[in-house]
């Protein structure tokens, strides 16, 4: 990043417009990410956006850049493929809570306790919106959906507490509703080497009629405005559980930790696209001659 | 030709696939050939195992229908199998522990006792007391006495295996093996005088390998960078291989929270640009359809392997089976072309990984190996010549640099061909979206907002136009055997390797026989396969199933449905005289009896004894009972005390179904 050249925001637009509904928190999501790529200079052809299902993960669409489209749940270990084969490409992957902290949260347990060198954006709606408004795995308590007529009566998953304890070593809040500091946020979250996860409060204005803009905007607050300390364990993980009538944004953890890739003997050697392939006749011999 | 089977039985954790494995690589290093199978359970330490080495001087496809010697390492081993042994055959066990009862044996067959605290004497005044372990080295000394293998190839053997330990711990297993040898000598003779070797084999390489083995090395030669694998028997042994040679072969291992998790790692790794695989057993790859689909409609480099073993659900953990054809035919929602390939013996799984990888990359689609336990785990020896050493990697259609001059660069271009050149991610001006959803030719979503009928239809087109390509690129099925044969016998996977054995002994009994075996499931050849059965007289599948998948497949493909099926679906392998037995009975029209045979109704005593707490006890007499109140007829099984012979029980087992409908102590 020494020789950053800071790139205009329009280099990531992509070939169609995104067909969220008007008023969808993605969209501010979509600029900021934009943003943070300008910000940092990374070449369109050497970002990879991964995504799942749901009205979030259709981003990958909607922005020049690499991209898979994957399947529900799955965007992490996709991307974790790909990120190992090319560790030169800035790995980023998109999605919803319903992709990310339900179907597919076993993977990103994984990938943090593995602390992959990747970015990871929630678009976090706090419903299931592509599916038309269902409870989803952050839903609040009492809130009535198309599955909770009777008002929902799980507790909501705390992804923040959870990316904190399970090895994440950069662990973030964002809102759709301050793109400056969201696009700050994605940017040092993409920069940060190891494992980043920024939740985002994302709005759905068509099927969450709770955890609306005013509602948040009401809520919260920025952490780097108050003398709060991002790499004290302790600290960050109570600073998790902090809601209610004041909601932090801005970065809860950040520490340097050893990535994944470092250690592995073979990914060490560089990226492996770029290694040799196959067998000499000498290595091939040796490997029968361990079986005779 | 020449053979010698040598069965070794014990329990796990006794060591005996060590003293396998060396009998194997001694013989295997003097130019003789080995099969071996290792009948076990999932079970670390206790149960039964039951280890199968057939050696012989020409190639040998399967383990055999012989036993020619009997190592027993507990006594439950000694009482179960010393019956198995041939006529001139040995049962050596060790007579310090164990009793051996004569009875339980044929006539002809020697019985050689191992004093093993008299034979060791000297040794253990040099080495100190032995471990319970070392009986083995004693025992395979013997065993190379009674087998004329001489005794110089074991000990190179033994002298490798240990050469990391201290050399003390060499020279204790050398003087063990020469004991058993010299303490077999001084008993009985060679059950054969001398190896009639072919100096060809004598000199080349005879490596002692595995199916997953086979498939490790093909996918490595063939440049696979990234394996991704859950832990699951019998596919294991690829990712242990893949582990421990990672740096060395420079393959990227990844251990993954779950089967979901190997395959879309897998699949991420091929859209990165590296040629990747994953492996698992039956229920893994029930976790892994979804992603197979989406590999087709990305389309996606991927090579995945199906180890089937006895299912359904958690099933038969290490037993071996056949029932997953169908599972893999329909992995995944929606058509999609992909590759389904089953190979057939040691040396076919590395030639099917490489040409795996190599259609993988050409037509840009998943490719599927469905391998089974009894081809995956078990070893053989293969001459190293038999492995394409010199791959060829071409990693098909790849746009390597692009510029606006060529115009928009179009990821999935709808080409006469089906395959649409491929950009890796990183390459400038090729940029696009690897999209689940179906898309257009530059991979736009035709899914939502841009529906478009016609679009779907010609990309659907496009990829499907795939595999017409990829079938001629594959060798089409050849019949085996005689041309003017009585009974043709259908099958696939590792059960080629037996009903090949089973042609000879048709033969020999008067029964002219050929054989087909379907290798290319997907895409198949429905020509040459309607050609060849449409000549075939009796058509008969031999399948490890219940249902005969492949029968069924093959009617569905070309509409002619076999004539009769021979099935084994208890875990264990076909031998090749169950072949012989069954086609007579097929071509007399006897009616396939399921009724418990003798041995079968020994198994579920013992059986019974062991869940029972037991063992004091050994069923001694069977016999039949007519109907008497239980609605079938039973064996009536006796069993006695093994120290005194005293009767102390008895069972009636259903002839039809297999019931315990009483156990009475008496």
């Amino acid at each position: 990043m020494s020789t950053l050249i800071e790139l205009p925001v329009e280099t990531y637009k992509g070939p169609v417009d995104p067909d969220w509904c008007p008023g969808c928190g993605d969209f501010g999501v979509l600029k900021a990410l934009q943003m943070a790529s300008g910000k940092l200079g990374i070449a369109p052809k050497d970002m990879l956006i991964v995504s799942g299902i749901g009205c979030s993960s259709n981003l990958p669409g909607f922005i020049h850049s690499y991209g898979i489209h994957s399947l529900h749940g799955r965007s992490i270990p996709v991307a974790t493929g790909a990120h190992l084969a090319n560790t030169d490409l800035h790995v980023v992957v998109t999605g919803g809570d319903g992709d990310g902290y339900g179907i597919g949260l076993g993977h990103l347990l994984h990938a943090m306790r593995r602390n992959l060198n990747m970015t990871y954006l929630v678009m976090d709606n706090q419903i299931y919106g592509l599916t038309t408004g269902q409870a989803s795995p952050t839903t609040g308590l009492g809130q009535k959906t198309k599955s909770t007529p009777i008002g929902n009566f799980e507790n909501p998953l705390n992804p923040l507490a959870l990316a904190i304890t399970s090895g994440a070593t950069f662990v973030a809040r964002g809102f759709s509703g301050e793109q400056k500091q969201l696009s700050d946020l994605i940017a040092k979250a993409i920069a940060h080497k190891g494992f980043s996860l920024v939740d985002i409060f994302s709005p759905c204005v068509t099927y969450n009629k709770v955890n609306t803009y005013p509602w948040f905007k009401e809520r919260v607050y920025k952490l780097e405005e108050t003398d709060f300390t991002t790499n004290d364990f302790h600290a960050s993980l109570t600073k998790a559980f902090e809601w209610g009538d004041k909601i932090p944004l801005g970065v809860l953890y950040e520490v340097d930790h050893p990535i994944y890739e470092d250690s592995d003997p073979v990914l060490s050697q560089g990226p492996l696209v770029k290694q040799k392939l196959g067998l000499d006749k000498k290595l091939f011999t040796e490997l029968l001659q361990e079986l005779v | 030709m020449q053979e010698i089977t040598v069965g070794i039985a014990g329990a796990a954790g006794d060591g005996l696939d060590k003293s396998g494995d060396t009998l194997a690589r001694s013989s295997g290093r003097m130019g003789l050939h080995v099969y071996a199978y290792n009948s076990y359970q999932s079970i670390i330490r206790g149960g039964h195992i039951w280890l199968k080495v057939r050696i012989g001087n020409e190639k040998v496809y399967n383990h055999g229908d012989n036993l020619n010697v009997l190592i027993a390492l507990n006594q439950d081993s000694l009482e179960r199998h010393s019956l198995e042994v041939n006529d001139g055959g040995v049962v050596i066990f060790n007579s310090d522990k164990f009793k051996h009862d004569s009875a339980l044996q044929k006539k002809s067959v020697f019985s050689l006792g191992l004093p093993m605290a008299q034979i060791t004497k000297d040794t253990v005044a040099k080495y100190g007391p032995l471990q319970p372990i070392m009986q083995n080295t004693i025992a395979l000394g013997a065993v190379m006495y009674l087998c004329s293998l001489g005794v110089e190839e074991a000990k190179a053997v033994l002298m490798d295996t240990f050469a990391h330990k201290d050399q003390k711990i060499v020279d204790l297993n050398i003087s063990l093996l020469n004991d058993g040898y010299a303490y077999a000598k001084s008993q009985t003779k060679p059950i054969m005088s001398q190896w009639n070797i072919n100096a060809e084999l004598k000199k080349s390489m005879l490596p002692f390998i595995t199916g997953n083995e086979a498939i490790a090395l093909g996918a490595v030669a063939s440049g696979c960078k990234f394996y991704s694998a859950y832990p699951m028997t019998p596919a294991s042994t690829i990712l242990h291989w893949m582990a421990s040679h990672a740096k060395q072969v420079g393959v990227a291992v990844k251990q993954c929270e779950d089967e979901l998790s190997v395959i879309n790692m897998a699949i991420g790794a091929g859209i990165g640009g590296v040629r990747s695989m994953c492996a698992t057993a039956g229920g893994g790859f029930a976790l892994m359809t979804e992603a197979i689909g989406m590999a087709g409609i990305m389309e996606v480099p991927v090579v995945c392997v199906e180890v089937q073993r006895g299912g359904p659900s958690t099933g038969l953990p290490t037993k071996t089976e056949q029932a997953d054809l169908f599972q893999v035919y329909g992995a995944s929602q929606g058509e999609f072309p992909k590759l389904i390939v089953a190979p057939t013996t040691v040396s076919d799984a590395y030639d099917a990984t490489v040409e795996a990888f190599h259609m993988a990359d050409k037509y840009q689609l998943p490719a599927l190996i469905i391998s089974d336990l009894l081809l995956s785990e078990h070893p053989e020896t293969v001459e190293a010549s038999k492995f394409n050493m010199d791959v060829k990697i071409d990693r098909g259609e790849l746009v390597t640099s692009w510029n606006e001059s060529m115009g928009k660069y179009k990821r999935y271009k709808f080409t006469d061909s089906g395959v649409s050149p491929r950009a890796l991610p990183g390459t400038a001006n090729t940029l696009y979206v690897s999209p689940s959803d179906d898309h257009d030719e530059e991979s736009i979503l035709i899914s939502d907002m841009y529906t478009t009928p016609a679009t779907r239809k010609k990309i659907m087109e496009k990829r499907m136009r795939k595999m017409d390509n990829l079938l001629k690129d594959l060798t089409p099925p050849k019949l085996e055997g005689p041309d003017d044969a009585d009974v043709t016998l259908l099958c696939w996977g590792s059960t080629y390797g037996v009903v090949k054995e089973s042609l000879e002994l048709l033969n020999k009994v008067g029964i002219k026989a050929n054989l087909l075996c379907i290798k290319y499931i997907v895409p198949f050849h429905v020509k040459e396969v309607m050609e060849i059965l449409n000549k075939a007289k009796k058509k008969y599948s031999v399948e490890v199933n219940f249902t005969s998948q492949m029968a069924r497949f093959v009617r569905s493909e070309t509409g002619i449905a076999m004539d009769g099926h021979i099935n084994r679906y208890d875990g264990e392998p076909i031998e090749p005289t169950f072949i012989v037995t069954k086609v007579k009975g097929l071509l007399t029209n006897k009616p396939n009896n399921t009724h418990l045979t003798e041995a079968e109704a020994m198994d579920m005593a013992y059986h019974y004894l062991r869940t029972h707490g037991l063992e004091s006890m050994r069923p001694v007499k069977f016999s039949h009972e007519s109907t008497n109140g239980h609605n079938e007829p039973t064996w009536l099984v006796e069993f006695a005390d093994k120290k005194t012979g005293d009767a102390t029980a008895k069972l009636k087992l259903g002839a039809f179904t297999g019931s315990n409908h009483e156990f009475v102590k008496l």
